[in-house]
């Protein structure tokens, strides 16, 4: 039996599922909005040092749930693991009202113009879909600074010359400096780099009805518990509720998208909050469940005429899953570096972003938020992993460590892809996500070059020791995830064109990080915010006949 | 928002119970037991190890910091399916010990502990590294989950313990 008709399902309440259903309410269009995980608030904040989003040896803290939603991982040697969502190879980032942006440490960087058009600056590259994206940095420009003050962005970029052109400065002004921003930054003048406040979704200062930053150490992987970080479960969510045209409806786990015969698109099934299967029409169906669950929803829509899956005629779907390659040093002072001011990053440059000779691409480098003390226990460099030694290792450099670390920009690869587990189901009986494929060679090259610049820094700023910190081979994803959704003006090596519909369809969007050509130098949060925006105002006005 | 309804009497009288009950559980396994995986022997072999792992010195170790309730409970909840490598793990490791100097590793002196575990047989590599890796997460952790007692190693890094950490949303273990 199928529920009452509604103008639009947007699946997954995170960044862009968020902003898509206030957009769409606010033009009038009846929504509703399904989400698999629940709404957690700053009631719910338990600053557990081992059980969060970012450390999950305990679990996690916004979902999913390890029980209902196990994936598979394919290593390098071909042998696949169930994994869970708080282990190692999920690329886990959340189930929850808000997504990622409920627990994220909040940077909030805009691409630079470069990042858009990667092919054109640098050509293409042989193992890689190194690719342009169909839209430039100006068609998204007003769309970020509209992400910028509806959600809420503090910091300083007016000194950073490497940005695209902006017509506002930032609505916040940034947090005060900590001691390691005074470390760090006459370092980097002195190397002749630009440093600058880094852009963050957080209050600086009261906005939106929320008070500031209150500096706590409990940021990145945590609800936060002044509600000072911004997200799209604090914003633009209880704008769309607000409306009375947004059903949010909580616990839901889409099945598949559903379409007749001819190919339409008529709505969704879903297993909802009590494991009822239920039927949602709809006229429109936008899916933001980021970048391995949109894509392994594509693939588990099949029908007559689309065997392989919705948008899938050409083989995309699934296809060049990114994250980023982080890489960066950490830094060993003889003087205390650490105050205990919350969150930690607040200081970035962009001098490597572009500019590399050899290199195409490179990384925003900034300090890292603050290490929690089992977040720490890994440092040593030499080897020392116990007894007395790692134990005064731990006493001694605690507070004296600064760790630069960058998102190197990674070069696609076709064989780094989201499929369906042939096997393993999930808790209502779909095939699971299985995640398989590797780093391209040159990503790791620029990634190994981003450390040395990391340790350049830190030693200009006086560290008596340090050491790089390079990512690992394997295919990546987690909270950075996307790609496997990939915009593009031509079908054949796409899956939705520019405004974010899926070829082949009338009626089905896929909004979100799974849409990016590539992912940027940068935290790609504030691009799917904005690129939401401007994928919804389209829809809007297509709606109303505008277009 | 249905899903967020407020405390109601019976559920905050159910947390109640249980957190009366285990305070109970905790003081009880603070002393003498019972534990809630481990049998006394092998209890006795994690204890060293962790010591070994985060020896006492001018700041206490993993024993006065109580890392093995943090190891025991987490076996009986979320590590349930670490059982079997932590039974087979001491095993092994006692029998190498036994092999090798006549007793089990517990009653090894400190320093031959030591000797042995730089000089450990492959086989025994992953075991101890696990056990490596929730030491660390006992002692290094959240004071709530046992395996910091008064938050000792917090107090050792120098970082100032802060009285309000979270709204204090504990999890309470399930029951069997």
């Amino acid at each position: 039996m199928s529920l009452p008709h509604v103008n639009a399902v947007v699946i997954g309440a995170g960044a862009g599922g968020g902003v898509v259903a206030k957009e769409l309410c606010e033009a009038g269009l009846r929504v509703a909005l399904l989400e698999r995980g629940r709404w957690y608030t700053a009631n719910d904040c338990r600053k557990d040092d081992l059980r969060n989003q970012r450390t999950s040896v305990l679990g996690n803290n916004s979902g999913p749930d390890d029980k209902r939603n196990p994936r598979v991982f394919v290593d390098r040697d071909a042998k696949r693991h169930i994994v869970l969502p708080s282990e190692g190879g999920y690329s886990n980032n959340a189930a929850c009202v808000g997504g990622g942006t409920l627990t994220y440490g909040a940077m909030a960087w805009r691409y630079q113009p470069k990042d858009f058009r990667m092919r054109s600056t640098y050509g293409a590259l042989e193992g890689s879909t190194l690719d342009d994206w169909p839209i430039s940095y100006d068609d998204l420009a007003p769309f970020y600074e509209k992400a910028e003050y509806e959600i809420g962005v503090s910091g300083d970029v007016s000194n950073d010359p490497f940005k695209g052109p902006r017509a506002k400065p930032l609505p916040m002004p940034p947090l005060s400096p900590t001691r390691e921003y005074e470390i760090l930054k006459p370092a980097a003048q002195r190397l002749g780099l630009h440093p600058f406040d880094l852009p963050m979704l957080r209050n600086s200062v009261p906005y939106n009805g929320r008070p500031p930053c209150m500096r706590c150490r409990w940021c990145v992987g945590f609800v936060c518990e002044v509600d000072a970080k911004c997200g799209t479960h604090n914003t633009v969510i209880p704008c769309a509720l607000a409306t009375g045209l947004c059903d949010l409806r909580l616990g839901c786990m889409v099945k598949e998208i559903l379409t007749t015969e001819q190919g339409k698109i008529t709505g969704v099934s879903y297993f909802d909050a009590h494991d009822r299967l239920q039927e949602q029409p709809a006229d429109l169906v936008i899916v933001s469940g980021a970048a391995i669950e949109s894509a392994r929803l594509l693939l588990n829509s099949k029908s007559r005429l689309f065997p392989n899956g919705l948008g899938n005629r050409f083989d995309w779907v699934g296809r060049n899953l990114q994250g980023h390659a982080y890489s960066g040093a950490t830094g060993l002072f003889d003087f205390d570096t650490y105050d205990d001011v919350g969150p930690g990053a607040n200081i970035a440059i962009c001098d490597y972003n572009h500019g590399n000779p050899g290199l195409r691409g490179g990384a925003m480098l900034a300090n890292e938020f603050i290490r929690l003390p089992y977040q720490a226990v890994d440092m040593p460099p030499n080897g020392v992993r116990w007894g007395k030694a790692h134990k005064d290792f731990m006493r001694r450099a605690y507070r004296r460590t600064i760790k630069i670390m960058g998102p190197t920009q990674e070069m696609p690869v076709f064989d780094s892809r989201v499929q369906l587990d042939p096997s393993v189901k999930d808790f209502w009986g779909m095939p699971v996500a299985q995640l398989s494929g590797y780093q391209h060679p040159h990503t790791l090259e620029i990634a190994g070059v981003m450390a040395a610049k990391a340790e350049a820094w830190l030693q200009e700023a006086g560290a008596i020791q340090t050491w790089r910190n390079l990512p690992g081979n394997g295919v990546s994803g987690g909270q950075h995830q996307a790609g496997t959704c990939r915009m593009g003006n031509d079908p054949k090596t796409s899956v939705a064109d520019s405004w974010c519909r899926v070829h082949d369809t009338d009626n089905l969007y896929v909004i979100d990080g799974s849409v990016h050509v590539t992912n940027g130098g940068f935290n790609p949060v504030l691009t799917i915010l904005a690129n939401a925006y401007r994928a919804s105002a389209h829809l809007a006005q297509s709606w109303k006949g505008k277009v | 928002m249905a899903e967020r309804s407020a405390l109601t009497r019976r559920r905050f009288l159910q947390v109640a119970a249980t957190a009366a009950a285990s305070s109970a559980l905790i003081s009880c396994g603070r002393h003498a037991g019972p534990w809630r995986f481990f049998t006394p022997g092998e209890a006795g072999t994690i204890e060293a190890l962790c010591e070994q792992i985060i020896p006492a010195d001018q700041d206490p170790g993993a024993t006065w910091a109580g890392t093995i309730y943090y190891i025991d409970s987490q076996l009986a909840g979320h590590f349930r399916k670490l059982q079997s490598a932590y039974r087979s793990g001491i095993a092994a490791c006692d029998a190498a010990c036994r092999t090798a100097h006549g007793q089990p590793f517990a009653e090894l002196p400190f320093d031959q502990q030591t000797a042995f575990l730089q000089r450990l047989p492959n086989s025994l590599q992953p075991f101890f590294d696990m056990v490596i890796t929730h030491t660390m997460q006992g002692f290094y952790g959240d004071a709530r989950h046992e395996g910091n007692r008064d938050a000792v190693s917090w107090r050792m890094l120098g970082i100032p313990i802060i009285p309000i950490r979270g709204r204090d949303h504990y999890e309470f273990p399930r029951k069997g």
